[in-house]
């Protein structure tokens, strides 16, 4: 009972604290829109662990924070296998072929039109498809190993980057393309200096929907099957035998590493376009 | 005609390549039906034997196409072996999380445009978890609801809840402050209370936000219910069919499933494009 109490209470100061901390000035700085955040995120740690302790929650249903952490201590070479599988071997090598393919497909129909308006509804409506559930499908064709992985990423990621590629090629003006034919510049010359930096905003708002996408098919995909390591397989077994502080270090890898390669694309964005007006501050 | 005339050619495209992928990708199981028999073919001989296998490696587009009508329409709604069974049972779990998802994401944002303190520390993490794969923790919710007791649709909808519950906050904050400085003003100046600029001019000019966001929620939502019936061991709804179809090999139930899902999820988009004209014609926003 003491638990719950004291959980009330901390919840409580917590969130006076952060009301102060938001009406203050400090909340005009950088360090301000910081720092708020992560006392919320703290405080959400903190009632989740007095409240499983306090109520006696079983750890089968929920185990405390504290209990995860331990595990992630404890375990990090499973935790490293896991990521290097799934992560690295699966979403990165998917995530990059398919974007490949993407923007190449998106220049290769660029002089056709016809080709671009029959693609675009159907890469439009595609995008909006369960495209996961192929997952069995590739899994069945590619083997248990990461191959299948990949190509199930290949196939999430690829409409979403084409259909910003392809908006990202119209994106330039009339005027400019009048200015480089002016200059005598030949097709390549115009894609290369003109078309494709104009092309970038759009590019990487593809690439940055596309890691979310990357990630969350490699690991839907080793729930249809999978070697003995890799986070989706290690969600789903780890589940059967009712480890609960295992599958929750697992997700926050998984959230580690989603917010990490989303953050990379978007620095990455930051650098290649520094000069759209989105990027001044 | 000038717009339907590509995509036609692109689909033709799309189907022809299927075709070919198809003899392709299934010539190996003849040419070894073949050697076992210790006969030889020649390719006008296998070209027709790879478009009807019982379970190919690629079933071709008429199997599937067949496979569908089948499950859509030759059985009675309630068999087990019916698509629109199993189509419905998705759907309600997605429907149910969707207006749960929906609404929660939509009280969330009012609290975050009134509430500074709310704002500064929610959204930040509301626009991180849309970079986390959520679709992870799908089978621990399901077990560990089923080992409490509840089962069902429920734990399904949760699931759906959860990947429609995001979007939606992060588009309805930014619909509920599209209103610029000078409108707010305006009502200020009527002496409006902030529940009446709420209800006459947040809501309204949020409303295209709105439902760009429920598209990409109900996408979600979908995903989610799927995803959802894999872990319980393949009991029914188009995720049990996909998982059965993979474990007993019948890949032509595996594809029938996926595009009863596709067609699924492009009516439910559909669905909401269709409202969105509507409503925003009637409120003389159009684009």
């Amino acid at each position: 009972m003491t638990w719950v109490l004291g959980t009330m209470l901390f919840w409580a100061a917590a969130w006076a604290l952060n009301i102060r901390l938001a009406a203050s000035g400090l909340a005009q700085s950088r360090m301000g829109r910081l720092v708020v955040p992560a006392i919320f995120g703290l405080t959400l740690l903190g009632v989740w662990e007095g409240l499983v302790r306090g109520l006696q929650v079983p750890a089968v249903i929920l185990p405390p924070p504290s209990a995860i952490a331990a595990r992630i201590a404890a375990s990090p070479d499973i935790l490293w296998v896991d990521f290097l599988q799934t992560f690295v071997k699966g979403a990165l090598t998917g995530y990059a072929m398919g974007c490949a393919a993407a923007i190449a497909l998106a220049i290769l129909i660029d002089r056709s039109p016809f080709l671009q308006r029959g693609l675009l509804p159907i890469g439009n409506f595609v995008a909006a498809l369960p495209i996961v559930g192929i997952a069995p499908i590739l899994v069945m064709w590619f083997g248990f190993d990461w191959q299948s992985k990949a190509a199930v990423v290949v196939v999430m990621v690829f409409f979403p980057v084409l259909v910003n590629m392809m908006a990202g090629l119209a994106a330039s003006e009339p005027m400019q393309r009048d200015l480089m034919a002016t200059w005598g510049a030949g097709y390549w010359q115009t894609l290369w200096r003109l078309r494709l930096p104009a092309a970038m905003p759009f590019v990487f708002n593809g690439l940055k929907i596309a890691t979310t996408l990357a990630l969350i098919g490699a690991i839907v995909a080793e729930f249809f099957g999978s070697p003995i390591q890799g986070m989706g397989f290690r969600i789903s077994t780890e589940v059967g035998r009712l480890a609960l502080d295992m599958v929750w270090a697992e997700i926050a890898v998984a959230a580690l590493a989603g917010s990490a390669f989303y953050g990379v694309v978007a620095l990455l964005e930051r650098r290649v376009t520094f000069w759209h007006p989105s990027q001044r501050r | 005609m000038k717009a339907v005339l590509p995509v036609l050619v692109v689909v033709a495209a799309i189907v022809v390549l299927w075709y070919g992928a198809a003899v392709w990708m299934n010539a190996a199981w003849v040419r070894d039906q073949a050697a076992r028999a210790g006969e030889s073919v020649s390719f006008a001989q296998m070209v027709p034997q790879t478009l009807n296998q019982e379970r190919p490696v690629l079933p071709t587009p008429h199997q599937v196409v067949a496979e569908l009508w089948k499950g859509l329409a030759g059985q009675a709604v309630t068999s087990k072996r019916s698509l629109v069974y199993h189509g419905w049972i998705t759907l309600s779990a997605t429907l149910l999380g969707f207006v749960i998802g929906t609404g929660a994401g939509i009280l969330l944002a009012i609290g975050i445009v009134h509430n500074r303190a709310m704002d500064l520390s929610v959204m930040p993490w509301a626009i991180a978890s849309q970079t986390i794969p959520i679709l992870a923790i799908a089978p621990m919710i399901i077990v560990v609801l089923n080992s409490v007791g509840v089962t069902g649709i429920v734990p399904k909808a949760i699931i759906s809840a959860y990947l429609s519950f995001f979007p939606v906050v992060v588009g309805m904050v930014k619909g509920l402050r599209s209103p610029d400085a000078m409108q707010l003003d305006l009502l200020s100046t009527y002496g409006a209370s902030r529940l009446q600029t709420l209800v006459k001019l947040r809501v309204p000019a949020s409303v295209p936000y709105l439902f760009a966001s429920l598209k990409v929620g109900v996408a979600a939502a979908l995903v989610g219910a799927i995803v959802g019936e894999m872990p319980t061991g393949a009991v029914a709804g188009l995720g049990a069919r996909l998982l059965s179809g993979s474990y007993y090999g019948q890949t032509v139930q595996i594809w029938a499933a996926l595009f009863a899902a596709s067609i699924l999820a492009a009516a439910l988009v559909a669905l909401i494009g269709g409202a969105e004209r509507v409503t925003l014609r009637r409120m003389g926003i159009a684009r």
